[in-house]
């Protein structure tokens, strides 16, 4: 029991990544993408390759696997972005089936539908984070979540934070007030497709293979409902949509009933959510820390 | 066989996969055209259409063998089938996009995944994963036109899809309603002040995107089967053949299917792309598109205003 609710939080650990990265791109930039999975197969396939085939540490891949995504979101983003934003929700949607359609097909490189297998365990000076013993790899998880809401909460109260939101708000007015749209827009989706890859990597060194399958369109509507419960624009309430999803998903098994859940039970209450949410709660459960008029938003003016 | 029939042959596949294309693509352009916001619902909707249509077949069916009531059963499943999903269209539109109208651009379009998401999912769960064929309600033996190989299927596709086309057109050109509605897609506001009522509108437009949707999703089902996720990559090739037309063009989303659909068939057989990756080509088409022509073959330049 306590090894399955470990597993929970290991999981919700790893989506958590995700979620902040789709946080950025469609909470604080207003942009649909619908490819975290994608992305995250790409961090999982990089790690899974440079580890077996050329004996790279996990610590070696990471960097790769995170600039890689980041790379593929430029490509994505760069015809797309410069349009009205429907456009990215399909070519991302297009993007995240075309990835598994290529893991699924380039056999020498991917293993085709059987995957990867045998990927060694993350070390860290000497010492093993074995998945079995599910302490050590919830506390590497928690690490790199705690960084990276770190950096995305200085980053989304940044210089570049605030022009997201203005993107968010009205396009056009932050165009006029000197906001290359464009710009921020790629870099927002390529930050956020990044932190996806990173999410990518640790799934492949905590189930030590990888399978096309794992990377279904069901991820990014995951990743989407996490952000969309907890609240768009809150990195933290975010993590929490994260926890509250995962428990969601994991729930016929943790008390019992999967015999009598059907297997669609949380893809139904997943597609629920964005539909209720929506018409009555689209701040998400904690909703955005909104800055009253006045002092506040002075001080960001002042930092300007 | 000569390389010109050989053309032609393709010519013909491709022809009828992007009449197919067209069908579908028709709804997500009418939508665009009037609510600017793209129903990621409308390939599930096709998906429940194609489903419909084909238990209301087997029903109608029975036992009876191929004949002239088979072809009368397949017409009138289509008919229900049809009738039927427009009714979910709007019943759709009415509980997840109206309430938010005036929302963020942002909300429909997750309010529309989720739709999306339930639809597949509860068909999974109610009728199954495993895919199932609509039998042709003919004898489906190909027959040769000056070395062209073409299925009775392919007569059957061309013809429903041209016939409905003409008939939306024809709708939209000349009848009050169809005035109604490009005034709608003109502008909104000044639709409801001229005394139209745009609730109706709105809901007719999906009813009609919905009734096409179910059409063009039987029809693919008799080729290719039925599946609950069959509606994703579909409404995603529809949804390009609606952006290469020009989306909230009605011509265009005809065209562009077409267009998709040879390019689909051309790819594969002429230029050698494998199977496997027939998919990519609608996604590499779309990105192409809107690099170099984002408002598409037949769509205006529109500049936002403030």
């Amino acid at each position: 029991m306590v090894n399955f609710f470990l597993l929970i939080l290991i999981y919700s650990g790893i989506y958590a990544l995700m979620a902040i990265g789709q946080n950025l791109i469609t909470g604080y930039t207003g942009m649909l993408s619908l490819c975290q999975a994608g992305f995250f197969a790409i961090g999982s396939y990089v790690t899974a390759i440079l580890a077996t085939s050329l004996g790279w540490s996990l610590w070696a891949t990471l960097p790769v696997a995170a600039l890689l995504s980041a790379m593929f979101g430029v490509l994505i983003g760069l015809p797309t972005l410069r349009l009205k934003g429907d456009y990215l929700a399909i070519a991302t949607l297009g993007f995240g089936e075309i990835v598994r359609n290529v893991l699924n097909n380039w056999d020498s490189l991917t293993g085709g539908p059987m995957g990867i297998q045998r990927i060694p365990m993350a070390t860290i000076f000497s010492f093993t984070i074995n998945p079995y013993k599910k302490w050590a790899f919830l506390a590497l998880v928690i690490l790199i979540v705690v960084i990276s809401y770190y950096l995305f909460e200085r980053l989304g109260r940044s210089r570049m934070g605030r022009a997201l939101q203005a993107i968010r708000d009205d396009e056009i007015a932050a165009a006029s007030m000197g906001i290359n749209v464009t710009k921020y827009k790629v870099w927002a989706f390529a930050i956020g497709a990044s932190v996806a890859g990173i999410a990518g990597s640790l799934q492949s060194v905590f189930s030590l293979s990888v399978t096309p399958n794992s990377y279904t369109f069901m991820v990014s509507i995951m990743v989407l409902c996490m952000v969309v419960l907890g609240g768009m624009g809150n990195f933290a309430a975010v993590i929490l949509g994260a926890f509250i999803i995962q428990l969601i998903s994991y729930f016929p098994q943790l008390t019992g009933l999967s015999s009598v859940i059907p297997p669609q039970f949380k893809q139904i209450l997943f597609g629920l959510i964005l539909v209720v949410m929506m018409i009555w709660r689209p701040q998400g459960i904690i909703g955005v820390r909104s800055y009253r008029v006045g002092q506040k938003k002075s001080k960001a003016k002042g930092a300007k | 066989m000569g390389s010109l029939s050989e053309f032609f042959q393709h010519f013909v596949n491709g022809l009828t996969l992007g009449g197919v294309y067209a069908l579908i693509a028709l709804g997500y352009t009418m939508v665009y055209g009037i609510l600017k916001f793209i129903n990621f619902a409308h390939g599930d909707v096709l998906m429940v259409g194609a489903y419909i249509g084909l238990f209301v077949f087997d029903a109608l069916r029975g036992s009876a063998p191929l004949g002239a009531w088979t072809f009368i059963a397949f017409f009138l499943a289509m008919l229900i089938s049809m009738v039927l999903t427009a009714a979910l269209g709007v019943v759709i539109e009415r509980v997840a996009y109206k309430p938010l109208r005036k929302a963020s651009r942002l909300a429909p379009l997750l309010s529309a995944i989720g739709v999306s998401f339930i639809l597949s999912n509860s068909a999974a769960w109610a009728w199954g994963t495993q895919s199932r064929k609509l039998n042709y309600p003919f004898d489906n033996t190909p027959f040769e036109i000056g070395g062209v190989v073409i299925t009775p299927h392919q007569v059957l596709v061309l013809v429903v899809s041209i016939l409905m086309m003409v008939a939306l057109k024809v709708f939209v050109d000349r009848s009050r309603m169809g005035k109604a509605m490009r005034a709608t897609s003109l502008d909104q506001d000044t639709a409801r002040l001229m005394g139209i009522n745009v609730n109706v509108v709105i809901s007719l437009t999906f009813a009609i995107g919905s009734a096409l949707a179910a059409a063009g999703g039987m029809l693919i089902a008799l080729d290719f089967k039925a599946y609950p996720t069959m509606g994703m990559m579909l409404g995603l090739k529809a949804f390009v053949a609606a952006v290469v037309g020009g989306i909230g063009n009605i011509g265009g989303a005809m065209l562009g299917g077409i267009t998709l659909g040879l390019l689909e068939t051309f790819g594969v057989a002429v230029f050698g792309i494998p199977q496997a990756m027939k998919d990519t080509i609608s996604f590499a088409v779309l990105i192409i598109v809107l690099l170099v022509r984002p408002q598409g073959l037949l769509g205006k330049v529109v500049r936002e205003k403030v």
